[in-house]
């Protein structure tokens, strides 16, 4: 074991992980923290605590992080590099770490563009493979990004993210084997709809063997509504929800359509266990932290393990 | 070359309006190029802003010059027989040349005409875009000869994020993704393998990170 890691832990025992994410609040809240993480009690191994996602200012990842930790969560700490350049990255993972935070996820983030300060410098000091190095640098020599020692160097699990949907699609297993080179433990991948896609892609992973060397979480995501499936499909930018979710969304009555969005979400996950390779589950049930108990339940992977 | 765009003609009249006589200096290299600050700029200028002042109510005399280059002193010594007879200079070379005119004549107002941009290339007829964001250790080599720095909204090193799409980056249709070109001509190089050594974090004091940068070439430097 690298770390003391709920995650790893779970992980390294041959268990199916689940985690699921909170996006912390947009002003001083911490109880909407606590109200979210109330919903994810006992069904998820960790929850993601994002950073300033869709480039929009909320409270930052590591009091979020703190406020689930209190509350008995295991959180992962993510952290973009659009925000901070190599010193405030380091000071705050030592931050997060000395408050018991050990598990994290290295990312790029939204460009600046699509939130509420498009005017905002991109820090982009390091990029996120740099960041994965970085911190497994910390973690494994007791090193600084700059190379001077650390006392108590902080022992992170260290997660990054994959897109199987983004393009150019040849391109997408090899920046997994890089981030896996560059140190990344596990993955959490972009939201899967379109599951032949994403086995494909979890092919190209075998043959290189990268399942081996690094645990796999599959994305999912449930949808609301048509309206929902329709905005994924044509407005995010790397997403890949087939025209059939569209139709079967569509299909339901206003009132029927959250429910068909779970159906799906579970039907999704069923198949994805039978993927050589996936190590777990990543449910990102945005502001719909209340239903992820119903899916992990749905999807038979309760109780989750004692490890 | 390094591209500017002209401000808009409001900003400029606040600048001049309190000095009678004007003393206009062009640029004859990128920002003639770029069709910002050259000869024939300088003289639409100076038409607009006496228009704009007259229509006002006031009135302003500009003297026409354009240097051979305004980021160089031994051409911005041009312009000492001008300046006694001018109360302030407006500049429309780039923002080098508005800071050698500025340092030559120190008791002289100098204004920008122009925003500076950046290091770009022409795309087509009246397009330029960016190419070069003078890092200072230059990644080309590796890169299939298109800049990652410069050229991708999130200046990865080591390859595109989750956002590209059909060639496109995230931020919008009307721009590419920096690394699926690299992608392409490095598969055309046959020269994929570079791809998989991971770029390791830039040391950027070569760009900017270390403070004001500075050349001495000691076989040169007097």
């Amino acid at each position: 074991m690298k770390t003391e890691s709920k995650l790893e832990k779970v992980l390294a025992a041959g268990h199916l992980a689940v985690t699921s994410e909170c996006g912390p609040p947009r002003g001083a809240m911490p109880d909407k923290v606590r109200e979210k993480g109330k919903y994810l009690e006992g069904v998820v191994d960790g929850v993601n605590v994002t950073d300033n996602q869709t480039a929009m200012v909320r409270m930052s990842s590591l009091a979020a992080s703190v406020i689930l930790k209190q509350e008995g969560h295991n959180p992962l700490l993510q952290m973009v590099s659009r925000d901070r350049n190599r010193l405030a990255m380091q000071a705050d993972i030592i931050g997060a770490y000395s408050l018991g935070i050990d598990t994290m996820l290295c990312l790029s983030g939204d460009h600046t563009k699509f939130g509420d300060h498009p005017m905002a410098a991109n820090v982009h000091d390091i990029d996120s493979i740099q960041m994965i190095q970085m911190v497994k640098r910390m973690r494994d020599e007791g090193l600084f990004q700059g190379g001077a020692e650390i006392k108590s160097p902080p022992k992170m699990f260290i997660g990054a993210a994959a897109n199987p949907f983004a393009d150019p699609f040849e391109l997408r297993v090899l920046r997994l084997a890089k981030k896996i080179a560059a140190g990344a433990d596990f993955i959490q991948t972009q939201c899967i709809f379109n599951v032949d896609k994403f086995e494909l892609w979890m092919e190209g992973v075998r043959a290189m063997g990268l399942h081996k060397k690094c645990y796999i979480l599959a994305g999912v995501t449930p949808i609301k509504s048509v309206g929902a499936a329709r905005y994924m499909k044509n407005k995010v930018p790397g997403m890949d929800v087939p025209q059939d979710i569209v139709d079967r969304m569509a299909a339901q009555p206003k009132e029927k359509q959250p429910e068909e969005g779970i159906s799906i979400c579970v039907e999704t996950i069923e198949r994805l266990k039978k993927v050589e390779g996936v190590a777990g589950f990543h449910i990102m049930a945005i502001d719909w932290e209340e239903k992820v108990g119903e899916i992990v339940e749905r999807a038979g992977l309760l109780p989750r393990p004692v490890v | 070359m390094i591209t500017a765009e002209r401000k808009p003609l409001e900003e400029l009249i606040d600048y001049i309006r309190p000095f009678r006589r004007l003393l206009l200096v062009g640029c004859n290299e990128c920002v003639t190029v770029c069709a910002a600050g050259g000869r024939k700029e300088v003289g639409l200028l100076a038409s607009g802003l006496q228009m704009a002042l007259l229509k006002a109510g006031a009135s302003i005399e500009v003297r026409e010059h354009t240097l051979e280059r305004q980021c160089d002193p031994e051409y911005v010594e041009e312009l000492v027989p001008m300046i006694d007879g001018v109360d302030a200079v407006m500049s429309m070379a780039c923002g080098c040349g508005v800071q050698e005119v500025a340092r030559r004549f120190k008791d002289k107002p100098v204004f920008p005409a122009l925003n500076t941009k950046f290091m770009g290339a022409s795309e087509r007829q009246g397009v330029w875009a960016e190419r070069c964001q003078g890092c200072g250790d230059c990644l080309l080599g590796k890169t299939g000869g298109i800049c990652p720095i410069a050229r991708c909204a999130k200046q990865l090193m080591n390859g595109p994020c989750g956002g590209s799409t059909g060639g496109h980056c995230e931020i919008g249709d009307d721009v590419d993704c920096a690394w699926a070109l690299i992608w392409e001509r490095l598969k055309a190089l046959g020269l994929q393998e570079n791809y998989v050594e991971i770029t390791p974090a830039k040391d950027w004091r070569s760009g900017g990170g270390g403070g004001p940068r500075k050349i001495i070439r000691e076989d040169l430097a007097e």
